[in-house]
């Protein structure tokens, strides 16, 4: 059995009076890729979400069962959820360079903004998660440049770079690359393998095709529920539960 | 057939937006002119450089004006500043706070309050527990003045930016307090510092809050707990006054204080677009 990096147990999220997530139990093996697809509104971004106290901020929102790290419970009382999204970062749907910053102070904002200071370190840094997102050789001669002057795809490589910066053991990717073209979309596929040598990844996709191509476990999700999970080969080639077979073949979503 | 009435309609209906145009403009035109005709006379090096001469003589100038207004004005808007700022900051980010309620209700009253009244609340809160008339009281007055304002602009370029941007800062592990600090302010710095110039080019203007804080003072001076002149003060004084001389300079006055208000609603409006 793989060592386990996360895992939830009859986790269920409320919005409101209705409950995006049903009590879902899923494991999240480490340095792996675990990919949660579904159609629209079936929950996998709210899940998401939970997994690194995302929801706080919204007073609606009301979480029922356990989300563990390392075996320890994120919404146990007294768990600061800064300490908890240092180390499960995350990647959002639209790219989000932060726009007053460079390309450098992009990256590196996760530690100069707590107080590193020490210029060398912080090159050193931002060179490494750079070129973990693939950017390096593109951006490496204007690090000083305004990071809102790149391309889609570059601005979300910048995304991920900044959230790799702070080493993160667990990063959480929100439907990635819906916003960007095919080209940029193959550059950040093409780097999560690398990637997950070193951290854990949960990705959200609503591109099947993206799921089977980058990961190594999958959950399907309808209306709030896990309707099944597996390693990604049985779940697309032998799915064990006919609405999974219905949405992998393209019969609705 | 009917597409050359259509052209006739499109060419009346332009005339008159062009017409209406010019209609609100012209008052503005007016006043601006008849200011400025009025007024230049007065500018002279004295002007500038001496303190008023006594009742009745000619000549004297508005230098302890011109100093008192940059005095109270700043003193003003580093206190309506930093509190309209937190307000706003408040509203936009922590919109669940349950402070905001009453702070959204005092923002919506004082907007509304007459300015006169700003200067009689800094009369009983200011004045008369301090003993006496003095700069700080003024900027209080005006200070109170410009914080609805400060606030609502504040809140509003906060709301635009999209929330992705907290989020993006908060999946870093930042505290909450740094992501507005280091990520949302600066990202609304123009749209912020527009806010501010257009509250103190508001308050600049205004002789009432002052008339029973700062007072007035013919002589130069620096004391922010002393009584002390202002521009807007000056001209009410002089502009009712039965010398001539003193008419003639409360254009002077009139003339200056317009000038200044243009120059900041310009770098307003600058500092807008640059953001």
């Amino acid at each position: 059995m793989e060592p386990l990096r996360m895992e939830t147990q009859n986790l269920t999220v409320h919005y409101g009076k209705s409950a995006g997530v049903k009590n879902v139990s899923l494991p999240v093996y480490d340095r792996k890729i675990t990919a949660l697809i579904g159609p629209s509104g079936c929950g996998k971004t709210t899940f998401l979400r939970a997994l690194n106290r995302m929801h706080d901020l919204n007073p609606i929102v009301r979480i029922e069962g356990r989300v563990l790290l390392d075996g320890e419970d994120l919404y146990a009382p007294g768990v600061d959820p800064v300490v908890i999204r240092r180390r499960v970062g995350m990647v959002f749907q639209r790219p989000t360079p932060f726009p007053t910053m460079s390309i450098f102070e992009n990256v590196v904002a996760g530690l100069r903004l707590v107080g590193v200071r020490d210029r060398e370190r912080l090159m050193a840094v931002a060179e490494r998660s750079l070129r973990a997102a693939a950017l390096w050789d593109e951006v490496k001669d204007r690090l000083n440049e305004p990071a809102v002057g790149l391309s889609g795809g570059q601005q979300q490589r910048i995304s991920i770079a900044r959230a790799l910066a702070v080493e993160p053991e667990v990063l959480l990717m929100d439907e990635p690359t819906s916003a960007l073209d095919p080209i940029s979309t193959q550059a950040i596929e093409d780097l999560l393998a690398g990637l997950k040598e070193q951290v854990t990844i949960v990705i959200v996709t609503h591109n099947m095709q993206q799921a089977a191509r980058v990961s190594d476990y999958t959950a399907f999700f309808l209306n709030g529920d896990m309707i099944e999970y597996g390693p990604t080969e049985k779940l697309f080639t032998n799915p064990a539960d006919p609405r999974t077979e219905d949405y992998i073949t393209g019969r609705f979503g | 057939m009917n597409l050359r009435r259509r052209y006739l309609r499109d060419r009346v209906m332009v005339a008159l937006v062009y017409l209406g145009t010019l209609l609100v403009l012209l008052p503005l035109g007016f006043i601006l002119l008849h200011v400025f005709t009025q007024g230049i006379g007065a500018l002279d090096w004295a002007f500038f450089t001496q303190p008023p001469a006594p009742p009745g003589e000619r000549g004297g100038g508005m230098l302890p004006a011109i100093v008192g207004t940059f005095i109270i004005d700043l003193m003003a808007l580093a206190m309506g500043g930093l509190l309209g700022l937190g307000g706003g900051v408040l509203m936009a980010e922590y919109p669940d706070h349950p402070l905001n309620r009453p702070l959204r209700l005092v923002a919506n009253v004082l907007g509304g309050v007459p300015a006169i009244l700003m200067g009689l609340f800094a009369f009983v809160l200011v004045v008369e527990p301090m003993g006496g008339f003095s700069a700080f009281s003024g900027a209080v007055a005006l200070a109170v003045l410009m914080i609805p304002i400060i606030m609502r602009a504040t809140e509003e370029v906060l709301r635009i930016l999209p929330w992705e941007l907290r989020e993006a800062g908060l999946a870093l592990g930042l505290p909450r307090w740094r992501v507005t600090l280091s990520l949302i302010l600066p990202a609304a710095k123009g749209g912020i510092v527009t806010g501010l110039l257009l509250a103190l080019a508001r308050a600049a203007g205004e002789a009432a809050p002052l008339l029973f804080t700062a007072f007035g003072n013919p002589f130069l001076s620096f004391d922010p707990l002393g009584p002390m002149d202002s521009l807007p003060l000056k001209i009410y004084v002089y502009a009712i006054s039965p010398y001539e001389d003193w008419i003639r300079q409360a254009w002077g006055a009139a003339l200056l204080l317009a000038l200044l208000l243009m120059v900041t609603n310009y770098l307003a409006r600058r500092a807008m677009r640059r953001s």
